[in-house]
Parts: C-alpha cells; structure tokens; sequence
C-alpha cells in the first residue's frame, strides 16, 4: 500500500471528468422524481409598478394546472422574506436599511424580472401557458436603473424605509489624515472609473426541485447551488422556520457558479415550500431568458478616486468614493461586496500609509447584485491598477517602476485598511511576468503593429486578493451573520479506502481531484481509494461552502486536521497491535511502524483491526476510525501576482485584439497544477470578458434589460483570447498546514485593470469606459482627433 | 412553444396549398430563426409545413446565365460547392460566414431571403450581385424584393423555389460581426459585374440596401483609395447598442475598402 512519488504538485487527471465528459453527469434537472410537478414563474414586465390586482382564474383553468400562488399567499402561510447575510454597520453607526425581500413580490415589483406569482402544473408546457394566463394589473411607475443617479434627491423610491433608495453610506481609513496628506502632495492622480456590471451565466442554469415527504415530516430541496448548509440554514432559519434535521438540501453536479449560486433565492423557497401544499415535487430550471433577469449580477460601481505622490511617486495616500447598485433587493451577501470585500483590498501590494474609502450603496430597480468571481476584489484592484498606471504615465515614470517604489517588502504587513497580510513577494511575481511577457521586445512589436496601420497598448495589473474566508471572530465584528470556518470528515472503511466528506462545494473547480490528492498523499495511499463526498446536507456534517477561492485553504485544511486525528488514533492502535508505546510508532506513506525496528503495520490492517475489534485497546480508544474536524482560519490568505497585456487596436473598426496576455500569480503551495492553470485560464478569459466584452445595460428610460440575451449580451468565445502565458511563484501561506493560498477568482480580478491599461495605452487616452468595444474605442480615437 | 401541427411537404404545390389555406401556418426553412421564435412564443404558428423532404428545392446548377441554387440548399452546401467556389468565390465564401457550423447546416438560402433579418448575409449577395428570387409564382429582381425591416415582396404563401446569381468579374463581401451575435453589424458586399459595380450593405439597416455613393465612386474607379474617399451618409441607418448610426456609417466605408481590396485579390 505504501507509494513512492507524492502527489501534491503533480497534475493529476481529474477524476470527474470521466463522468462529466460522458454526459453521465447528474445535475439538478437531471433529477427527476416520482409525481413531480413543474413550476414557471410570473415575472414583473415592468422595471418598477405597483400590482393592483392578481387574477388566477384563467390560469386555473388551464389544463394541467394545479395552483397558482402570489405574494399574498405565502404571506398567508407566513413565509418570510429573504434575509442578507451581512449587516454593515453606517457611518453614523446605524444599522443598514433592510427593506422586506418577499419570495413573491408583495404590492409591487421593482425590477424587470421581479417573481410575482408561480404556476404549478402536470408539465412545463402547461405551466407556461398557466403562467401566460395569470392576469397582473400593473400600474406602472418610474423607475431608476442608474448607478450615479439611484441616490439622489427626487429619483424614484423604491423602499419605504430607504430614503433616498440607500442602503448604507460606510466608510473605513482615517479621512482627515488622508485629506492632509494630499493637500501636502506633489502630485495627485484622479481617476473617475465605471466598474460595468456583468450578468455571471454559469453554463448550468439556476435549478430547484422541492419534495415533501408526508411519511417523514420532512422536505428535500435539490439545487444548484454552491453551499448547501448555508442554503438550508438561511431558508429554515429565516424564511419557512422550519426545524433543520426535517429539511435536507442537496447540491450535486453544479455546472458553474461563479457566485450567483452561492444565495438563497426566491425560486428555492417557492418550490420547498409548495412542494408541501401540493403534496407533490415541484420542478423549477431557469431558462436562460429567465438567467438574464433573475440572476444576481455582478459589479456596478461609480468611483472617484485619487492617488497622492511625493515627487518620486512614493504613495502617500489614497481616497476612494464609490457608489455601488445592488439592485432592488438585498441578495444574500450583497451588503459585504462593496465594502468589507472591497475597501479593505486598497492597499494592493502597495505601502501607501493612508487610505480613506467611502461607499454608498444604492437599490435600484434592477436585478440584485452581488458577489461574482473576485467580488469586490476586482472592483478594487482596478481603481488600485488604473490609478498606479495613470501616476505613473503623469509622473513619466516607468509602470514597473512606479511600482516597485511602492511594493510592501516586510511581512507580516498591516495595511491602513484592516488586512493583515502573512506573506509575499511582489518582486518575484513582477519580475517574473517581465521576462516571461517579453517586455524587452515590446518597442519592436510596437514599430511592427504601427507599419501594420495598428495601434499597439501594454498595460500592468499588480493585484492582490484577500481569499480563504476567513476567521469568524473578525468576520462577525465586520457584520457577518454566519461563520466562514468549513467542516470536513474522513471515514476510513474497515478495508481501508476512505471516503471524505467536505463542506466545501465543487462546481467545476476539481476538488474531487485535488482534496483526493491531499488525502492520498498524506495517508500514501492510492488516489482511486480515496473518494471526495459533498454536497448533501444528508451525508456531510455541516459546510460553509465555495465562494472566494476558500475551497482549499480552508475546507481542504479541515481535512488535514481530521487526517491529522485519523494518523493519531491510527498509531494508538498499531502501538497496541505491535506492543509498543504510542510515542514509538510513527507514520511514513501507508505504514504504521515502531522507530528504529522492522515491526509495523500496514495502514488498512490498523483499518480493519478498528473496525474488527478483536485485539484492540478497548479500555482506551472506541473502535472505529472515522474522523471529523472543523477549520477557523487565523486570516485571510493573500494570493498576488503581475499580469501584463498586450493589445493591438485597428483604429478604422476601434476592434480590440489581445495579442498577448502574460500571468505570474504567487496562490502558495500548487496542489494540481494542472488545475491551477485551467483556474487562471478560465479567471483571465471572464476578466478580458469583462474589460472588452461584456456589459450589462439596462435602459434608462424604461427599466427594460437590453442585454437581456446572448443577442445583445456577449461572453468571450475562444478566439476573443489569446494563448495565456502563465506561471507561479511560491510563498507559501503561514497559517495553514497545506501553505495553500488560493487561485479561482485571481484572472478575474487582475485582468481587467491590465486589459485597461493596455488600451489607454495604445489609443493614449486616460480612460475608457469598460467594456471597451469597438463603437467605444472608436469614439475615443475620434474624439481624440478631434481634441 | 405553443403547440403546432407539423406536415413534412412532398411538393412545392403541396406546401403552398397549405400556407395558402391557413394565414397562421408557416413554412419551416431550416428554421434557424423561426424555431427560435417560436421557443421564445414570440411567433405562434398553428401550422409548420416543412419543405426539407422537397427535392426539387435544393441542389446547385451552374450555366450561361450563372449559379442557380435551390431555395432549401443548406449554407454548408453553398459554401463548400466546388462550383460555387469557381464561379462565384465570394458567394461561396458568404455561405461559409453564416452564423456557426450548426446554423450553416441547417440554414437554407430560401429560409434566410424569406426572413429578410436586416442584419442576415445572404441579401448582401443577393443584392450586390443583382440576383433574381424565382417563386413558385414568377421572379423577383433582387432590386424589388427587400422591403423593409423582416419584410419583402414576396405575397401571402409565396415559396421562393431557386435563387440565380449572375457571375461577376469579381467580387468579396467583408462583415464587422456583432461581438454577441455574430450578426453583421456591417457587412458590404461588392461586384465589379462587368457591365458596372453594385455594392450592397448588410446590418446598417432595416434591411439590405444599395450604396449609391459607394457604387459612383467604384464605377470610376475600383479601388480601395476611391472606396475610402466616400462618406455614406447615416440617414435611415440602424442604431443600436452596438453601433450608433454614424459608426455604421463608417464601417460601411471600412468594409468596402476591405471588399474592394479583396475583391482586387
């Protein structure tokens, strides 16, 4: 049993790609149950209306359906309203404003897309026609979509409580020393910036099937979703107040998330809940019309933001205002994104000693926003990597050099903004992309694209990211309602293979292969006898789950602490079996042996010996070996890196091309590298999607989506990129055992701000609004000719 | 998708006969655009009568008069005829523009010219090589059959059966795709006929047209230089999200210098 090579490092195959590849996948709507039912819900046509009156007859009469249910039927059956996850607290110390979020809207919706009533019936086509037949009389009224003029005096209201529709305004960092600084400085750099707001389109649509047992008292929800626990524990707990050992939550096969599956949304409540009226599963799969509108979007800021210099372009401080959308409601952790996410990573790589940020959040009548891939994080980096690039062009410095004035060097470092960084080496990550991105040769690349009649850009990003969410105690003092420690089990069989329940959640990331890699490698067993189990309130003990690229430095360490326990109870046994004391026995690769003697134990004997209890220390150890440990991490971990774009703009079309793209990330320790590659791939890929690509609009005038479809919205296709250049540096993180730091979410919160520099540069303009497409960059060019 | 009865047509008369009779039935032409309407309920036909099993409508000749295609010929088929290739390339290379590899083999010329999508390639060719749309009824120049936004001269159960393209002397057709679509934003197609040069656009606007300024200037002279000196006034031109009316306008130009310049090879 014992194996030779380690396997952390190595690129491993992944193991579920068998089942994925084969379309033996088994996805939420995959699922089908005994009786079920189909659910199509009534959305709001209108951005913003009052709902005079809703009509079910016509509907009921259709054939096939079975019920209708509206707002004032779940207010009947006192179904609660959405919670938010995250209190923040306002710079007067009010609480935020938290208007109701009822799952069916109640007297009024208040985006495009707003779920009004639900139509149940024998099969989907019924449905749709039962749903088509719900007669709703609107009275329209007007609305607001934008982010710069949600907060203002007259705008449209659309909460009682939220006086003009803000949240919160918050604000972290000392804003009288900041002021002083820059009236001291030599130089300042402003910058007034759009983050555009991206709609995430997971491959996998959002899913929910809710089934109640009469048998058992007791309701299972299937979803799509990216954390299980906290889906049931939100739903019990705060909406249906139902006890949690009667409702099992089961996320399987989930085919992307990129945050928008971590919330409990609307439709998951309505077909639990319903389930139990009709006596019948209730099936409900977006479409993904219904993905455009319904989803949680992602982004949306307006910032103004500054930078003030000594005359060397040393940074003396910094001052942020931004104004973020979250849209009409609060989504589950929406309150977090634009603030504890994103303030607190100001900092960037940077020394700058002083930063004041203020952040107001507004509703608007558009879908709620919150996390996406990077979450607030990307957000950050770019007003940090716009800002240091534009100083750097005003100040006629080198961007690299700018940079390297400014880098933090002593670790640990305390930032001005509450971050504690462990470790790092900025140097390394930017030295690194130089070389790798050929920066030397880019004068000669330049003179080629300008013979061509092309206009040629390089662009920096210098990012960091704060990720492996993170200890609760601080998480709590900052607003947080739930933990953020994860949960992990490993149950050895009596032959010796092991099954590992983990509260973290894989929705494309791997974990079936790399979690098995850790196991394998710590136990030294073969990897095919080691299988990874999550997603299912049922069979894993308790999971905070995947968001934030935690999903290893925190689930993956609750597993090397129950392994930990697993060797340790593992030795009492074989000291037992091998008559010698505990102290003596030590654990190398599969085998239990007593130091300095040839008696040992093999591991799946001490398996068996603890499951077959013969000869076993009965007076000491239970029988059994099956494990469980829960992880609070100490910090966060800190992920940085250089990325370096190179672009090439035809200036008759204003088309963008990406000809170069050169990535260094520092993610610690690299359990598969393969999947860390594919990781920064698919992050660099929605990060150029989101500098050149993507944008979400909503119209003005009548609150209408106009992105509303892959006609109008675009996500990147494979020839919108180019061949990435990719590699790491490694400073392993200190605070935990695997020196893991993280690597899902690092493409998309360091490219855009690359992408955008790149461009400035090529057109030599200061800024361009993202996404930077073809009709914009041509704008510029012509605007700049003009000028 | 509301619920339709499906007939699969034996003839081209059969099928008219039974668009003839019911106003809500339509002809199913690959239905690369009605199926997704229909998915969508934006379109609700009570009857489909599906013209894929009608021989007589597909198939390419070539003789004196040009290239005839039949009106069910898949893109796929047009774009990868050797034929096509040797006597109309840049009819040939448009087929092979189309949408993605599943819209070409399923999409017919008949089914694209019928839709009239303004932002659709083949009435780019169609125009610029001044083709005529043969009916079950009689035929159409390409000059009278593009009416407007999705409309066009064909009557009430009016079935395009061929469509012939004169050959050119030569010819190129360039689109600036739409970013999320793929449609043409833009997309210009010229020919030098030889007995005089038509330049028809795709995409700027509510349906495919003819640039005046730009076949003036090419007649005297075909080349790039004589292309990009032409500004295509904006008047009547889409805008959108994706492009306002004045940068249609410009691309239009950008286009046809990069038509003409590969229409000179």
């Amino acid at each position: 049993m014992a194996m030779g090579a380690p396997l952390i490092g190595t690129s491993v195959l992944r193991k579920e790609d068998y089942r994925f590849l084969t379309g033996a996948g088994q996805y939420t709507d995959d699922i089908s149950l005994p009786g079920q039912t189909y659910a199509v819900f009534v959305r709001s046509p209108h951005a913003h209306a009052n709902i005079k009156s809703i009509k079910k007859d016509q509907a009921l009469k259709k054939p096939g359906v079975l019920a209708v249910f509206t707002g004032e039927d779940l207010a009947a059956a006192k179904v609660g309203g959405l919670p938010c996850g995250w209190l923040i607290t306002d710079v007067n110390g009010q609480p935020m404003k938290e208007p109701p979020h009822p799952c069916l809207a109640q007297g009024k919706a208040r985006y495009v897309g707003d779920q009004v009533a639900v139509v149940i019936a024998e099969s989907l086509h019924a449905a749709r026609d039962g749903a088509d037949a719900v007669q709703v009389d609107y009275e329209p009224l007007p609305s607001v979509v934008d982010t710069a003029s949600a907060g203002k005096k007259g705008a449209p209201q659309l909460h009682e409580n939220a006086p003009d529709n803000t949240c919160y305004v918050w604000a972290i960092g000392d804003k009288a020393a900041v002021d002083k600084a820059f009236a001291g400085a030599a130089h300042v750099t402003r910058l007034d910036l759009v983050n555009n707001r991206l709609i995430p389109n997971a491959i996998e649509p959002r899913a929910a099937t809710g089934a109640y047992s009469r048998a058992e008292e007791a309701y299972t929800l299937y979803v799509s979703n990216q954390n299980p626990h906290v889906e049931r524990l939100l739903m019990t707990a705060f909406v249906l107040g139902l006890p949690e050992h009667k409702v099992r939550v089961v996320a399987p096969d989930v085919g992307g998330g990129f945050g928008s599956k971590i919330y409990l949304y609307p439709e998951d409540v309505v077909v639990t809940w319903a389930a139990k009226q009709i006596n019948r599963p209730v099936k409900w799969t977006a479409d993904r019309s219904e993905s455009f509108v319904s989803d949680a979007h992602g982004r949306d800021h307006v910032t103004i933001a500054e930078l003030a210099m000594d005359k060397d372009g040393k940074f003396l401080a910094m001052r942020v205002h931004t104004t973020a959308n979250i849209g009409a409601y609060l989504s589950t952790f929406a309150a977090a994104v634009p603030t504890i996410l994103y303030a607190t990573l100001l900092a960037g790589q940077y020394t700058t000693p002083l930063i004041y940020c203020e952040v107001t959040a507004v509703f608007s009548n558009t879908a709620p926003v919150d996390a996406y891939r990077g979450a607030g994080r990307p957000e950050a980096t770019y007003v940090v990597e716009r800002l240091v690039e534009t100083a750097a062009r005003e100040m006629k410095l080198d961007p690299a050099e700018i940079r390297r004035r400014n880098f933090i060097r002593s670790f640990p470092y305390q930032t001005p903004v509450a971050l504690m960084y462990d470790t790092g080496d900025y140097d390394a990550t930017l030295d690194g992309a130089l070389k790798l991105a050929d920066v030397a040769g880019y004068g000669k690349r330049k003179e080629d694209s300008i013979k061509r009649g092309k206009l040629r850009g390089l662009g920096y990003a210098a990012y960091i990211e704060a990720c492996g969410i993170a200890p609760s105690a601080v998480a709590g003092s900052l607003g947080a309602r739930a933990g953020l420690f994860e949960a992990g089990e490993v149950r050895v069989h009596p032959t010796g293979s092991v099954t590992v329940f983990t509260g973290s959640h894989s929705h494309g990331q791997g974990h079936e292969t790399t979690f098995a890699q850790v196991v394998a490698d710590r136990l030294g067993m073969a990897i095919e006898n080691v299988d990874i189990v999550h997603g299912d309130t049922s069979k894993v003990l308790f999971g905070m789950g995947t968001y934030g690229s935690r999903s290893l430095a925190v689930g993956g360490t609750a597993i090397v602490m129950a392994l930990d326990k697993i060797i340790a109870k593992g030795k009492k046994i074989a000291a037992h079996l091998l008559e010698a004391s505990e102290s003596d026995i030590e654990y190398d690769r599969g085998v239990f042996k007593v130091a300095g003697t040839d008696k040992q134990k093999m591991f799946g004997e001490v398996a068996f010996a603890a499951y077959v209890p013969h000869n076993y220390p009965h007076d000491k150890l239970e029988p059994g070996l099956n494990e469980n440990a829960f992880y609070d991490p100490s910090n966060f971990t800190f992920p940085a890196g250089t990325y370096v774009c190179e672009v090439e703009v035809d200036p008759d079309t204003g088309k963008v091309t990406v000809d170069r793209f050169t990535a260094v990330d520092d993610f610690g320790k690299i359990v598969n590298p393969m999947i860390v590659e594919g990781q920064v791939h698919g992050g660099l890929t929605q990060g150029i999607g989101q500098a050149l690509i993507e944008g979400c609009v909503y119209d003005k005038d009548s609150g209408q989506l106009l992105t509303g479809s892959f006609m109008d919205y675009s996500i990147p296709r494979a020839d919108d990129v180019p061949s990435y250049k990719v590699d790491t540096r490694e400073t392993p993180c200190t605070h935990n055992p695997l020196g893991v730091k993280g690597c899902g979410e690092a493409g998309a919160i360091g490219a855009p701000a690359a992408l955008m520099n790149a461009i400035t540069d090529a057109l030599g303009v200061k800024d361009l609004p993202m996404p930077a497409t073809p009709q914009t960059v041509w704008k510029a060019l012509r605007a700049k000719k003009a000028a | 998708m509301h619920a339709f009865k499906y007939l699969r047509a034996s003839s081209a008369n059969d099928a008219a006969a039974a668009v003839a009779k019911n106003s809500e039935a339509r002809y199913l032409a690959g239905g690369q655009s009605l199926v997704q309407a229909m998915k969508l309920r934006l379109s609700s036909p009570t009857d489909l009568i599906d013209l894929g099993a009608i021989k007589d409508l597909t198939g390419i000749k070539v003789d004196g008069s040009g290239v005839t295609i039949g009106a069910m010929t898949r893109h796929a088929d047009v774009a990868g005829s050797a034929d096509v290739k040797k006597a109309i390339p840049a009819l040939a290379a448009l087929a092979g523009m189309v949408g993605d590899r599943q819209v070409r083999n399923m999409g017919t010329l008949g089914g694209s010219l019928a839709n009239s999508d303004p932002a659709a390639d083949y009435p780019a060719a169609v125009l610029g090589l001044g083709a005529t749309i043969n009916t079950n009824k009689r035929k159409i120049a390409a000059d009278d059959f593009f009416k407007g936004l999705f409309e066009t001269a064909l009557q009430p159960a009016e079935l395009i059966t061929s469509v012939t393209f004169p050959a050119a002397k030569r010819a190129a057709y360039v689109k600036f795709k739409n970013q999320a679509s793929r449609f043409a934003i833009v997309g210009v197609f010229v020919a030098d006929t030889g007995s005089g040069v038509r330049v028809a656009v795709t995409g700027a606007g509510p349906c495919a047209f003819r640039s005046k300024e730009l076949e003036a200037a090419l007649s005297k002279s075909f080349t790039v230089e004589a292309a990009a000196a032409v500004k295509v006034p904006d008047k009547g031109m889409n805008s959108d999200l994706h492009a306002s009316a004045e940068y249609r306008a410009h691309l239009v130009t950008v286009m046809a210098k990069r038509a003409v310049q590969a229409a000179l090879g």
